[in-house]
């Protein structure tokens, strides 16, 4: 694996729970518990999990957007959650963040050309001259043209306004991009359009993609390696091909005889899990998905399983194969 | 730019007919650069009502501004020998008590009205929205202190507070004004309030603290100019309400002194002689009700345009 650009180890983020007169602590919600992972420059890493399983707060928690409760996120070798306020706002032009929904993801009372502008102008980036022609090229290169740039967002196609949050995102040539589900919120045949984008981006800036989503097409088409997350915790790390050819974790494995086959000779078996995700507030002791495990253990219901490398670079969080770790090295 | 297309439709070698397909180009709008405020001024320019608001307004305004070229005479100008006179060539709206000549004493009146309404509403606007963007921004204790002032101030009835406060500064019109604006401040606060806490989970709130936005200027350039539309809305419902509050604390004698030709102490000045003299009371009362009428009128014009979830 080429070096390293983002290294996240033991990020927690707890939401307390506030009850009664005195606004007493009564529990924790574990939106995202106890995660690590990295990130190589210039891959594509994609988390997947279902909603409410702490994709979308791991992502944000990554930029600072929300603060960490705990953890390390080490963005080329540095703390980021050690960096003071104004220092973490300076660096934030390295890390950048599409979102989910383009449709409020843009001021509305902002034409796309102040929009695109804004970030150069935050970092006080060139001169007007020379932002208005970095504006332009932006918008040339997500398929916007110098028309498009005197309108308002409201003016414009889900598609083409996630364009112009990619544009954005952009603006200040950063090396990490985070993409909160980027075309979840977009017609399917949209969706290709704006992924093509991306890609074109990647390989044209060299930029490193952290891809959250819940579409598992969509993470098969554009992510290098893929985390799956269940419950704030991530239960399988490993290349895309390893996942969907030989995925280890019963939870995985579950999501994946989900996908629908295109080719109706294939049959396949689903696993049909039972039960709800259990609340994030009240998460079950030990493996978190123990309550719905079709081949749950004994020391499943006391001892979280550890995140190992069963593998070579396969890492996967589930007693049954704890035994056949190489070496129990843990995953940092 | 019309296109037809002939055709001639063959069968076996046969010709059956023919057809003309007439192509009309979609209706491309032209290039237009139609931001928030155009869209909402060429709504509002539809709405009959809001625009005889406006009407009113300007008319007012005129009134205001021309009062001294427009005015026969001097507002304070007494004529002993005609008092009480009803209205006539000389005098169109008759005179008052003092003999003073009601039409010049209305024109003038517009003045003090029109500047009692804008002003001591552009000064709870300002702290209003001062303390609401505080209040909505920050959060925590600074929110449960200037919340819990608001609460105090809308504890107690409008003119009663007012009244107060001029009793403690002194009657005049610009203890009227201040009093005015004091008591109007939580309206526009809770407002902004609300609106700056709607705001702040707005994605793109988060997009301008994602590329470094300092709050302070996430403040300014995001968040207040997207909570204009309510303050504008509610501020031009203000003025009628401003400008009936000051006419009320000059009727009790609180607000504008003598000789100067409030309206409301117009109608306090002249109530012993609303029987001799109807018409010292009605032209007073009649231009508070129009120029009320037209801020309010106006007012809701604005809100159906700019803000139409607040439409019940």
């Amino acid at each position: 694996m080429s070096e390293i650009l983002l290294e996240v180890s033991g990020l927690k983020k707890y939401y307390p729970i506030r009850r009664g007169l005195m606004n007493q602590i009564r529990g924790y919600v574990k939106a995202v518990d106890d995660i690590s992972f990295s990130v190589a420059r210039g891959e594509t890493f994609g988390l997947v999990g279902e909603s409410g399983c702490g994709k979308s707060t791991t992502g944000r928690s990554l930029l600072r957007l929300i603060e960490p409760t705990a953890g390390e996120i080490r963005f080329e070798g540095e703390d980021i959650t050690r960096l003071s306020l104004e220092a973490m706002r300076r660096r934030r032009r390295e890390m950048q963040i599409v979102f989910q929904d383009p449709f409020s993801s843009l001021d509305p009372r902002n034409t796309v050309a102040r929009i695109l502008e804004e970030p150069m102008r935050v970092h006080g980036t060139g001169d007007a001259r020379q932002r208005r022609a970095a504006v332009e090229r932006l918008a040339e290169v997500v398929g916007l043209t110098k028309a498009h740039l005197q309108r308002y967002p409201h003016q414009f196609s889900g598609g083409q306004r996630q364009r112009i949050g990619i544009a954005r995102a952009l603006a200040l040539q950063p090396k990490l991009i985070i993409a909160d589900e980027p075309v979840s919120a977009l017609d399917v045949s949209i969706q290709s359009q704006v992924i093509n984008l991306m890609q074109d981006l990647q390989s044209e800036f060299g930029l490193t993609y952290i891809f959250i989503a819940h579409d598992l097409s969509v993470v098969k088409h554009i992510c290098d390696r893929v985390a799956v997350m269940y419950l704030g915790r991530i239960v399988e790390i490993t290349s895309k091909h390893k996942l969907y050819e030989s995925p280890q974790h019963p939870y995985t494995q579950a999501l994946l005889s989900a996908v629908p086959e295109p080719d109706p000779n294939i049959r396949k078996e689903r696993i049909i899990l039972r039960g709800e995700v259990p609340s994030p507030a009240n998460a079950p002791v030990g493996c978190a998905f123990h309550t719905r495990c079709p081949r749950v253990m004994e020391v499943c219901r006391n001892v979280r399983p550890p995140l190992l490398e069963t593998a070579d670079g396969h890492f996967t969080a589930c007693h049954l194969y704890v035994d056949s770790a190489p070496a129990s090295q843990t995953r940092n | 730019m019309r296109q037809s297309i002939r055709a001639s439709i063959t069968i076996r070698g046969e010709t059956m007919g023919q057809a003309t397909l007439k192509i009309t180009p979609p209706n491309v709008p032209a290039e237009k650069v139609s931001g928030p405020w155009g869209d909402a001024w060429r709504a509002f320019r539809k709405n009959k009502t809001a625009m005889l608001g406006l009407c009113i307004i300007v008319f007012f305004i005129l009134v205001a501004l021309l009062a001294p070229l427009l005015a026969p005479y001097g507002y304070k100008e007494q004529e002993l020998v005609n008092r009480l006179k009803p209205p006539s060539g000389d005098h169109w709206f008759g005179t008052d008590d003092l003999g003073r000549d009601m039409f010049t004493r209305i024109l003038y009146g517009a003045r003090i009205s029109l500047w009692v309404g804008f002003f001591s509403v552009i000064g709870s606007i300002i702290v209003g929205t001062l303390l609401g963007v505080l209040a909505g921004f920050y959060g925590r204790w600074i929110d449960m202190l200037i919340s819990r002032v608001f609460d105090i101030l809308l504890a107690f009835p409008s003119i009663l507070l007012a009244i107060a406060i001029v009793a403690i500064l002194g009657p005049s019109l610009r203890n009227a004004l201040l009093a005015i604006a004091i008591v109007n401040i939580p309206t526009y606060g809770r407002l902004v309030r609300a609106r700056v806490l709607s705001l702040k989970s707005e994605e793109y709130i988060t997009a301008a603290r994602a590329i470094g936005m300092k709050n302070s200027r996430i403040l300014l350039t995001h968040i207040l100019p997207n909570s204009l539309t309510p303050i504008i809305v509610q501020g031009t419902l203000g003025i009628a309400t401003a400008i009936i509050e000051a006419a009320a604390l000059g009727f009790l004698g609180l607000g504008a002194q003598p000789p100067d030709p409030e309206w409301g102490k117009m109608l306090s000045d002249s109530r012993q002689f609303i029987q001799k003299a109807p018409w010292t009371v009605i032209f007073p009362g009649l231009s508070i009700m129009l120029t009320v009428l037209g801020f309010n009128l106006m007012g809701d014009g604005l809100r159906d345009v700019l803000d139409p979830r607040m439409k019940n």
